[in-house]
């Protein structure tokens, strides 16, 4: 019966749970779901190897919504929660769910070292640059001078930017993309969900309540070729409605060229996901609007030695070396004495 | 004579005196290795038959500065031909390897008591910073004492000297220098000793021998110098019959975890950060992976606990270790392991506190902590161990209730019945008791899982990821009752607290009846729990002795009590509960029983001498 199981074709709905999605209409959360469980009915793992498990937040009621194994746990807690599931059960297929209050506040602690432990897991943070389930505060990654509840005369934190904190977390899977541009999201879980090793996610989403418009600039039909920039492996980056505008680096900074002129695509900058060294992608993670484009797609995708992996083989090395644990050999190791 | 053989122990030059018991402390510098000669001393007590009962006691900072007292570091240990229960309330020779270790220790040693101080020590400046104005060797007034001032730093590099090491090697010598001359008065085998040399210097064989000689040194200076004038003896204790080895409250909760994990058939993942006292649960369990354990150094107290929900979650045998502090810190976890009824462990090896308090020193005031420092209504059982061996059992016994109840389980231990040892009776493997742990299998007829759905303990099915049919969520929102849906309705919160709160208390139906040592009724009863056991049955039976009408209740478990509690304590006068703290078991046993409870409370980072409990016994029964 289980092969029977494993082999089943499943569809986006097959993913649904039964319970009632309740975030509110319009809110960005809903395309990043439809998009989990269509890329998920391609993917080929079952349901039952699937687990989610997400924060507080809105982002993290997620679990609830999808019909997989799911723990809702605390906030900002969820990569730690992942880790002691991962590593203890390595043919589970892990999603980790967060937001930027979750993930990068209170639970910035626990992503680091989720991520700089490489285990595999795939975490996707919903980026609305507010705190939503509490009603419209200012979160790490809200802008300078961003008028909130908490902040009535302007956010006077600097905010971090989610990749590139992942970045400096020796991260070996970064990505961003943005929830209504379906596509391209589905294309990024898909990536996700094939890195071996801890793949961080970024996703703009909009709060269309505390943080309406957010991401405008990134989602505008009118603005969107000049404010973003489309990422792909071993290609020069080039943007613009015309596709006639680049990136060239200027010493150690990038600069933005128009093609023609005298410049030519071979000037420009090439996007390399697999470069040894982080600082390309570091690089992209600080392009931000107005300024530059603001890439999205697969910043990084590196190979390295995944947690749940060197665990296990420890346990395997031992065994192989000592034998399979024994009480009697436990008790009994070091001095003991006879009482007759 | 040669000095790389054992001088045989049964030529004997001098008189031995036969004692029943005795109890030395060796006290120095935190760098002067007292931590091992109280070790080996201990094991080899343990090897020549005796009960043995260790109090480490350690500064919390690694090195303070030499020859300060901040900086003392003491290891007392008692071992007797018959069977005791606590490390001494006073030590019988004290070994002092300098004046800071000296004017520290000295109110601990009983009158006529034999004084081994490393007279070399005693310089200007080893005196000055001990506070001493004159030299205590010389002013006369360690009369009450028997003293012998020996050089050993000079005695010492002198038995060294062949070996080549410069002055700091040879002086890290010393400490073998002193445990050889103990070694002699109380006439031991340097064996065990020798051994362990081998062992953990083979890879420098200039310092093992070194070791050695100095270990011969010390020992020779007993027998051939005039200041001795005999040995001591301790015979062998009439233990029950067995094989025994020493074990300390740590090692024995690693074992009974290892153990637990074994009889119930799961793998063992322990999610903890470091922190003292309970690091070396960590570090022994780090050392057997062949036994399928998983130790995850966690980031934090937090990532530690919830790394430990995600393993249970997942099917593991999840436990967290910490201390009072780092269990603060657990609190959300814990209360997200209640609500998602998942079977875990949490072990609190108690210090001394509020806030970062005492690192290194004892006490027992985390109960309250453990029983209610959490948001919302949020019972869970609590065990807690009285002794380093009994640690071994309570580790086995939590687990059994965690996946029995599908709950998280407290362990409460401290620092020390941690670092202290006993004897440990090698239970025989076929013997321990089993944990059968059932999971539900896969569900493949379309019927919804129920994940709150309840057997006849109240516990809800351990259904892992992985079985198909039984995909569900789990969360720390509150959850509709057999269907585990998030649910906010007002009468379904009252019934879930509820059935939270029966479903732990309902565990005292299936738990041994509380035990008493002693009368069945009478005047007085001492109600105890955790570390204190130790004292309070050794003052019990001095008590005795002399006639007195007392009892001895020492609780294992402290949520839910057992079952017949309140009418054991009704059978009795007076209730006595003597606690490290300012009276936290007593507040509860006046909570729930409306029994006038009487407390004894220390909170000085030590544990109780006899002494203290005797008295306030004695001062009931007048």
């Amino acid at each position: 019966m289980s092969n029977a199981t494993a082999l089943q074709v499943l569809t986006a709905n097959d993913f649904a749970s039964d319970q009632d999605v309740r975030w509110c209409p319009g809110c960005g959360d809903y395309s990043i779901l439809a998009q989990m469980k269509k890329v998920l009915a391609t993917v080929g793992i079952p349901r039952e190897q699937t687990v989610f498990i997400s924060g507080i937040g809105c982002s993290s009621r997620f679990p609830y919504y999808m019909n997989t194994y799911g723990v809702h746990s605390i906030h900002g807690r969820a990569p730690a929660v992942a880790t002691g599931l991962k590593a203890t059960r390595p043919d589970l297929f892990v999603w980790v769910i967060t937001g930027d209050g979750d993930g990068l506040s209170i639970g910035g602690n626990h992503l680091m070292h989720a991520i700089r432990r490489n285990l595999d897991i795939n975490i996707v943070l919903f980026n609305n640059r507010i705190y939503g389930l509490t009603k419209g505060q200012y979160s790490p990654t809200s802008p300078l001078g961003k008028v909130t509840k908490s902040t009535p005369m302007g956010a006077i934190d600097n905010p971090i930017h989610p990749l590139s904190v992942a970045i400096g977390c020796e991260a070996t899977f970064v990505a961003r993309s943005i929830d209504v541009n379906i596509k391209h999201l589905g294309m990024v879980l898909q990536r996700a969900a094939e890195h071996r090793g801890t793949a961080f996610v970024e996703v703009y989403q909009n709060c269309n309540v505390f943080n309406d418009g957010a991401f405008d600039y990134a989602t505008d039909r009118e603005t969107k070729a000049d404010t973003t920039l489309e990422l792909e492996h071993g290609k020069p980056l080039i943007f613009g409605k015309n596709r006639d505008k680049g990136i060239r680096l200027h010493g150690m900074d990038p600069e933005i060229v128009e093609l023609g002129k005298g410049v030519s695509e071979d000037d420009l900058l090439f996007h390399d996901e697999k470069a040894p060294e982080p600082s390309l992608a570091y690089l992209l993670s600080r392009m931000m609007t107005p300024e530059f484009p603001e890439p999205i797609g697969v910043f990084r995708a590196v190979e390295r030695p995944i947690y749940d992996e060197l665990l296990n083989a420890q346990i395997t090395e031992a065994r192989k070396a000592r034998g399979e644990g024994d009480l009697e050999a436990l008790f009994h190791s070091g001095d003991t004495w006879t009482v007759s | 004579m040669s000095i790389t053989e054992t001088p045989p122990a049964q030529v004997h030059q001098k008189p031995v005196v036969e004692l029943t018991s005795a109890t030395v402390r060796f006290c120095g510098d935190s760098g002067d290795g007292m931590q091992l000669a109280g070790t080996q001393l201990t094991n080899t007590s343990a090897l020549v038959g005796n009960d043995i009962a260790t109090f480490p006691d350690f500064p919390a900072e690694i090195r303070a500065p030499r020859g300060t007292k901040a900086g003392v570091s003491g290891f007392q240990i008692h071992f007797a031909s018959k069977e005791i229960f606590t490390p001494g309330d006073q030590v019988d020779a004290l070994v002092a390897m300098n004046p800071a270790a000296l004017v520290t220790n000295l109110s601990d040693l009983v009158h006529g008591g034999i004084l081994v101080v490393n007279k070399d020590a005693f310089d200007e400046k080893g005196l000055k910073q001990a506070g001493y104005q004159t030299n205590p060797l010389e002013d006369g007034s360690l009369g009450a004492y028997q003293l012998f001032a020996v050089e050993m730093t000079r005695l010492n590099r002198l038995a060294v000297e062949e070996q080549g090491l410069g002055q700091k090697e040879s002086d890290r010598c010393r400490n073998f220098y002193a445990m050889g001359l103990i070694f002699w008065l109380y006439d031991r085998p340097l064996d065990p000793t020798l051994r362990y040399i081998d062992a953990k210097f083979g890879k420098r064989p200039d310092v093992a021998e070194a070791n050695r000689r100095a270990l011969h040194a010390g020992y020779n200076y007993g027998e051939t110098t005039e200041s001795f004038a005999s040995q001591f003896r301790v015979n062998r204790a009439a233990l029950p019959p067995g094989v025994y080895r020493n074990i300390t409250g740590n090692e024995a909760l690693a074992f009974g975890l290892i153990s637990a994990a074994k009889v119930s058939g799961k793998e063992l993942f322990l999610g903890s950060y470091p922190i003292t006292p309970a690091s070396d649960i960590l570090h022994e369990l780090a050392r057997h992976k062949n036994f399928g354990v998983r130790t995850f150094q966690a980031e934090d107290e937090i990532a530690a606990i919830t790394s430990v929900i995600g393993a249970s979650f997942g099917g593991a045998m999840g436990v967290t270790t910490s201390s009072g502090p780092g269990i603060a810190l657990k609190a959300e976890g814990i209360g997200l392991a209640v609500m998602t009824e998942l079977p875990l462990i949490v072990i609190d090896v108690q210090r001394g506190g509020p806030s970062t308090g005492l690192p290194t020193k004892t006490e027992q005031a985390d109960l309250l902590q453990v029983l209610f420092g959490r948001n919302g209504e949020c019972p869970l059982p609590v065990v807690a161990a009285r002794s380093p061996a009994d640690c071994f059992d309570v580790a086995l016994e939590a687990w059994r209730i965690a996946t029995r109840y599908m709950t998280p389980v407290f362990i409460l231990s401290d620092g020390y019945i941690a670092n202290g040892s006993e004897p440990w009776k090698i239970p025989q493997v076929a013997a321990l008791p089993r944990i059968p742990i059932e999971h539900p299998g896969p569900m493949t007829n379309g019927e919804p899982f129920m994940p709150y759905a309840r057997n006849e303990r109240l516990a809800r099915p351990w259904a892992l990821p992985g079985t198909p049919g039984l995909m569900h969520r789990v969360g720390g929102l509150e959850k509709q009752d057999i269907t585990g849906n998030v649910n906010y309705d007002p009468e379904n919160h009252q019934w879930m607290v509820n059935l939270r709160a029966r479903k732990v208390a309902c565990i005292a139906q299936d738990i041994p009846p509380q035990a008493v040592e002693g009368p069945e009724r009478g005047e007085v009863l001492v109600l105890g729990w955790g570390g204190t056991y130790g004292a309070i049955a050794s003052a019990v039976r001095n008590v005795w002795e002399t006639g007195g009408s007392v009892a001895h209740a020492h609780l294992r478990y402290l949520n839910p009590f057992p079952a017949n509690l309140r009418e054991v304590i009704s059978r009795y006068r007076r209730v006595l509960v003597p606690e490290l703290n300012l009276g936290q078991l007593r507040l509860l046993v006046r909570g729930q029983f409306l029994v006038d409870a009487i407390g004894l409370n220390k909170v000085q980072g030590k544990p109780f001498v006899v002494r203290e409990v005797e008295d306030k016994i004695r001062e009931l029964l007048d």
